[in-house]
């Protein structure tokens, strides 16, 4: 298994195999790291594994490539922003921002969520293992392509909020101790839909609650098992339980509101 | 323009500046070294520019943990004289002494003293005031009297602020924050947009032993200090932290509201949500917004306040600020960002994003010998 | 609900003129001219008029006159016709009442306050017809100090500049939405910019990719709904604009109607056909200004730091400490937009009462940045009802680099200012996305009309600025001594800085 050290900076340390590179990203600062991962990219690395992050802003932003990403620790605000393409799994707990403005690609957080994940994401996929913060999938939209948020447990309030399309699927997972009621989910949607397992929910102004068909089933049967499939999870034990679906009120919820 | 201050010198309604916030507690009350919250400031540099950072510490002086230790900064050396002099005459002064300094990239430091006071007896005596009342009077007067000349920094008891021009670890070592060890670290890292250079304007903001290190800005700014007023807190430094503080102050410290509660009145549930609450708990809370309406503070903010004994994180009722809270062991950590809790705790038994207006609580456990002043000073006053 | 608000406006028709040709029957997207064969006449339905005037220019025999209805209300100062119509309409309606365009109420314009400066004696002026006048501006950050490599007998630039927008005139196209008007405006307004060598801002609608090849003319917006943004749209334009607010309706976002959504709009901003696209004003990752540098070097890392980033915001109270903050979060360029700005649908309410006029804000930022040693860090663009070239040379002499020109460039193009851009139903085809009448606005005339009024506009700052004895435009930056000021209070000469007419 032998390594090789390649050419950079005297600060960091890498190790590079046929085409999977390491990095110990202890104490370099976001834009050097973002600057080596580019380089590396550049040179046809497609996995790319970080470890000892702690605070780093905008790993894998604006990326194309699709790059398998690994990180280890704790990534700083906007993880994924803007990318369309790469891979990116965290063993960890990711802040706010991730996934903003992402059009493809695919974030696995194996831990929690700050706030505003997803902010305006119009496609590609983000899973959270735990928790998200306030205000997941906000503004998230997509005419043709589908973007989807899993979440595996709980959400803060305006979950969806100003929604344009794609799917959101909260899980409520295994809710240990009591939190409180999900507040003002989709609020202000106008398209796409809310998958809620389970939890109880106050709907927003021009959302309402309906009940899933069969259609429905079949999406979140799918999503579901790629979720279990992501973080090793039973998939017959999550996928009992009741769904309810948030959408819409109309499409023009607020047609009457101005003259 | 009239009433030019320094920390608002071109006359705008208030200070608007950007921030990080961090906060430590050991729960059995042990002491923690500068090292680690200097580091979790460091790793939130992006929030802040260097341009003002600074910390409270609680239990760094337990030689005279009775005493109020006053840290009072002069920008004008003439006025020490005076300040000093007023020091002897409202209180019985125990040690005075420069806070020791040493070498360090800062801005223009002022000249830094520290007083160990105590009121003096006779003169607190009145049926209206308790001793608090009076120091905090008698810190209000050295701070309006004195404005951009001299400025009472911290006034709390075995405790003190550390503040200024520079980053965390450059204000760290222009104070010695290496030679004090205390059971709780409040700390603040800002970039100021339009007062660059005022050593006074750096946070945390102190009042009595109530500290507090804040992000966000309070647009609801206007009517909370003009309520303020009304109670005799003179808002001199316009920014939102010395109201949030103030705040503090009035609603627990002489209301005696209990600390868990106050987040009702800073940060309540919309009315959607009291009318649905049983009848007792619905009936506080709107008596909360019928008289203490004008402080609810609208706006984005998290906050870390520090008072003896205790540590406590909120954030605003729509939660538009980001706040972590972490557990390892014995130590609690509040943060703006969890990548400064991990920087010093990687790992953590529990670690949480509180929601929007749910005030988080650390409390020295009982066993230890500090106590909490649960009552309000006017209950106080009268036992 | 019976309405009870009277015609604002009567048709008249002059019959010995008209001879039923029906064109303004054709014009007409407000349904007020119909043809009754019974009858063989064209006659009018004065309820509908809105005077956007389409009908009095397309009539081939002038036989119409709009007037204003004689028969309204008593003339009262407090209770205008205004005031009284909108209150009516909303106990109709029970709903928010719309408008476009800018601001159009007499709060002070303090263009019309400021006087311009000439030479006489004591120096030149310069022969503008003759002579070199140089108006080219670059807007960027701007390097305090440069350094530089001794290479034996030559010296070269050791200093990166960062990224600066060259512009041969300082005059750009304000941000017009994909949505607010149409593809053919968009096109137009690219093509001006590209034959002027300037630039025009997309707006927050995203830019349609048959625009795509005059990205180095375009300025890329990026606003609360981030419409249509992805690594693409960011790398194509010339550089990057957040939008945190506009003048016309400072605090609240944008907001396009559901009947303006039509196919290729939803597919831009990527939401459903017929939906309103509202996207209220924060930025959801903005909600304190040290995310505003997030965001800002967010954008800075995705184009490799290779473009200018501006942060667009609207004129408020605090103006200045806010700009104060803008400039500490990195933008190289700031954009102020005064209560004159101009829309396609506000609120009224919001339109008429919220910001404040651009000469003040840009005195006040531009003294500020100045105060603070910051005013290199970024250019500042001053928007919000730039009129004329006088204006423009105003706005420079208070401090601005360039301006942004929203209304009129729409009123070169067509616009005659009826306010109803929100229904979609423009007559000139510009605030609409009925395919049928964006074809009134034809690309390659409109773009003629543009380059027309930037070249006027431009040998005319070259004449004030030859006046004044100056053949650069940089030596009237924030040179206000060559402003006077005319029945202005000593306050707002205090923050305009600038001495009354007479010294």
């Amino acid at each position: 298994m032998g390594a090789t050290f390649i050419d950079v900076d005297k600060n960091v340390r890498l190790k590079v195999k046929e085409r999977l590179a390491r990095i110990n990203a202890e104490g370099i600062a976001y834009h050097e790291l973002n600057m080596l991962i580019k380089k590396l990219l550049n040179r046809g690395f497609g996995k790319i594994e970080i470890f000892n992050v702690c605070g780093q802003r905008y790993l894998g932003i604006g990326l194309k490539d699709k790059a398998e990403f690994k990180v280890y620790g704790i990534p700083g605000n906007n993880l994924g922003a803007f990318m369309e393409g790469p891979e990116i799994l965290v063993y960890g707990n990711v802040q706010d921002g991730c996934g903003n403005t992402m059009s493809d690609g695919l974030i696995a957080v194996h831990g929690c969520a700050g706030d505003v994940l997803g902010y305006s994401m119009r496609g590609g996929k983000i899973f959270v293992r735990g928790d998200v913060g306030y205000r997941a999938g906000i503004h998230m939209k997509g005419l043709h392509s589908n973007p989807t948020l899993v979440i595996g447990r709980y959400a803060g309030a305006f979950l969806g909020e100003y929604m344009a399309g794609g799917i959101i699927l909260l899980l409520g997972l295994s809710l240990g101790e009591t939190r409180s009621k999900l507040r003002f989910v989709g609020t202000g949607m106008h398209g796409g839909v809310i998958y809620l397992r389970g939890t109880t929910a106050h709907v927003g102004k021009g959302a309402k609650i309906i009940e899933v068909d069969e259609s429905d089933m079949s999406v979140i049967r799918g999503l579901t098992r790629e979720f279990c499939n992501c973080f090793n999870l039973n998939y017959d034990e999550l996928i009992c339980g009741n769904f309810s679906k948030i959408v819409p009120l109309s499409q023009r919820p607020y047609e009457k509101l101005y003259s | 323009m009239k009433n030019r201050r320094p920390n608002g010198r071109y006359g705008d309604d208030k200070v608007i500046d950007a921030c990080a916030v961090f906060g430590v507690m050991n729960l059995s009350g042990e002491s923690i070294a500068f090292r680690d919250p200097v580091r979790a400031m460091n790793c939130m540099q992006e929030r802040t520019n260097g341009l003002g950072s600074g910390f409270a510490v609680y239990g760094i002086y337990p030689d005279y943990k009775d005493a109020y230790a006053f840290h009072i900064m002069y920008m004008d050396h003439h006025v020490k004289q005076p300040v000093e002099n007023f020091l002897e005459k409202n209180f019985r002064v125990l040690l005075k002494e420069e806070i020791p300094t040493s070498e360090a990239e800062v801005w223009k430091p002022p000249l830094t003293w520290r007083y160990f006071v105590e009121p003096i007896p006779l003169r607190v005596r009145t049926k209206e005031r308790s001793e608090e009342d009076y120091v905090l009077d008698r810190v209000m007067e050295i701070n309006t009297s004195k404005i951009g000349s001299a400025l009472v920094f911290s006034s709390g008891k075995n405790m003190g602020v550390f503040k200024g021009v520079g980053y965390p670890e450059d204000i760290a070592q222009y104070f010695c924050l290496d030679e004090y060890e205390g059971y709780m670290w409040i700390c603040h890292g800002r970039y100021p947009t339009n007062t660059p250079g005022w050593w006074g304007g750096a946070h945390p903001f102190n009042i009595l032993d109530w500290s507090v290190a804040h992000n966000g800005e309070l647009s609801s700014y206007g009517v909370n200090w003009r309520f303020l007023k009304t109670y005799g807190y003179k808002c001199t430094m316009q920014t939102d932290t010395e109201v949030i503080t103030y705040a503090f102050d009035l609603l627990v410290g002489r209301h005696g509201i209990p600390v868990e509660v106050v987040s009702k009145i800073l940060a309540p549930p919309f009315w959607d949500e009291i009318d649905q609450m049983p009848e007792n708990q619905r009936k506080l809370l709107v008596a909360f917004r019928q008289t203490y309406g004008d402080l609810l503070m609208n706006g984005p903010f998290s906050v870390i306040t520090g008072r003896q004994g205790e540590m406590l994180c909120l954030t605003d009722r729509i939660k538009l600020r980001p706040l972590t809270v972490g557990i390892n062991g014995d130590f609690m950590y509040m943060s703006s960002e969890e990548a400064a809790i991990r920087a010093v705790s990687p790992t953590l038994e529990k670690v949480w994003n509180p929601n929007g207006g749910e005030i988080v609580v650390g409390r020295i456990k009982a066993s230890t010998v500090l106590e909490i002043q649960i009552a309000s000073r006017e209950m106080r006053k009268k036992l | 609900m019976k309405t009870y608000i009277p015609p604002e406006y009567i048709v008249e028709r002059d019959i010995t003129r008209c001879n039923k040709c029906k064109i303004c029957v054709e014009e007409c997207t407000y349904y007020v001219h119909f043809y009754s064969s019974e009858k063989d006449e064209v006659s009018s339905l004065n309820q509908n008029c809105i005077n956007c005037q389409r009908c009095v220019v397309f009539c081939p025999k002038q036989a119409i006159t709009i007037r204003r209805n004689p028969n309204l209300y008593r003339e009262k100062f407090h209770w205008t016709h205004e005031t009284i119509f909108t209150i009516k309409k909303q106990a109709e309606t029970g709903s928010v009442v719309l408008t476009g365009m800018g601001c159009d109420k007499p709060h002070m314009t303090y263009w019309d306050k400021l006087l311009i400066n000439a030479s006489q004696v004591t120096n030149p002026s310069i022969d503008p017809l003759r002579e070199p006048i140089e108006i080219r501006k670059y807007l960027g950050k701007k390097p305090k100090k440069l350094e530089f490599k001794n290479n034996g007998d030559t010296v070269s630039l050791k200093t990166d500049i960062a990224p600066q927008l060259l512009l041969e005139t300082p005059i750009m196209f304000a941000a017009m939405s994909y949505g607010a008007v149409n593809l053919n405006v968009h096109k137009a307004l690219a093509m001006a910019a590209a034959e002027c060598g300037t630039y025009f801002n997309c707006g927050e609608g995203g830019l349609h990719p048959s625009l795509h090849h005059y990205g180095k003319h375009t300025i890329v917006q990026v606003a609360s709904g981030r419409f249509g943004v992805n690594i693409d749209y960011l790398k194509v334009g010339a550089a990057v604009e957040i939008k945190i607010g506009q003048g016309a309706k400072p605090g609240i976002g944008g907001h396009l109607p559901g009947e303006k959504v039509n196919d290729e709009i939803a597919k831009t901003r990527m939401i459903p056909v017929g939906t309103d696209a509202l996207s209220p004003a924060p930025h959801h990752d903005i909600y304190s200004i040290e995310d505003l540098k997030q965001l800002v070097y967010a954008l800075k890392e995705v184009t490799d730091y290779k473009k200018p980033v501006a942060v667009k915001i609207a004129a408020v109270h605090n103006i200045a400490a806010i700009a104060s903050g803008v400039v500490h979060s990195g933008a190289d360029i700031l954009v102020v937009d005064g209560v004159r700005g101009s829309t396609g649908a506000a609120p009224k309410v919001i339109r008429d009462n919220v910001g404040i006029p651009i000469e003040l804000a840009l005195a006040s930022v531009d003294k500020r940045l100045r105060d603070e040693g910051i005013r290199g860090e970024v250019s500042i663009v001053a928007s919000g009802g730039i009129r004329n070239s006088a204006d423009l040379v105003k706005a420079i002499a208070l401090g601005a680099d360039a301006v942004y020109i929203g209304t009129a460039a729409l009123i070169a193009i067509g616009c005659t200012l009826c306010q109803k851009c929100y229904t979609g139903k423009c007559p000139w085809g510009i605030t609409t996305t009925d395919p049928k009448l964006a074809r009134r606005v034809d690309p390659v005339a409109a773009s003629k009309r543009l380059v027309n009024l930037i070249t006027a506009w431009s040998i005319e700052i070259k004449e004030i600025l030859g006046g004044m004895g100056m053949n650069y435009i940089e030596s009237l930056r924030g040179n206000r001594e060559q402003l006077r000021g005319v029945e202005l209070t000593e306050n707002e000469l205090k923050v305009l800085g600038v001495k009354p007419a007479g010294y």
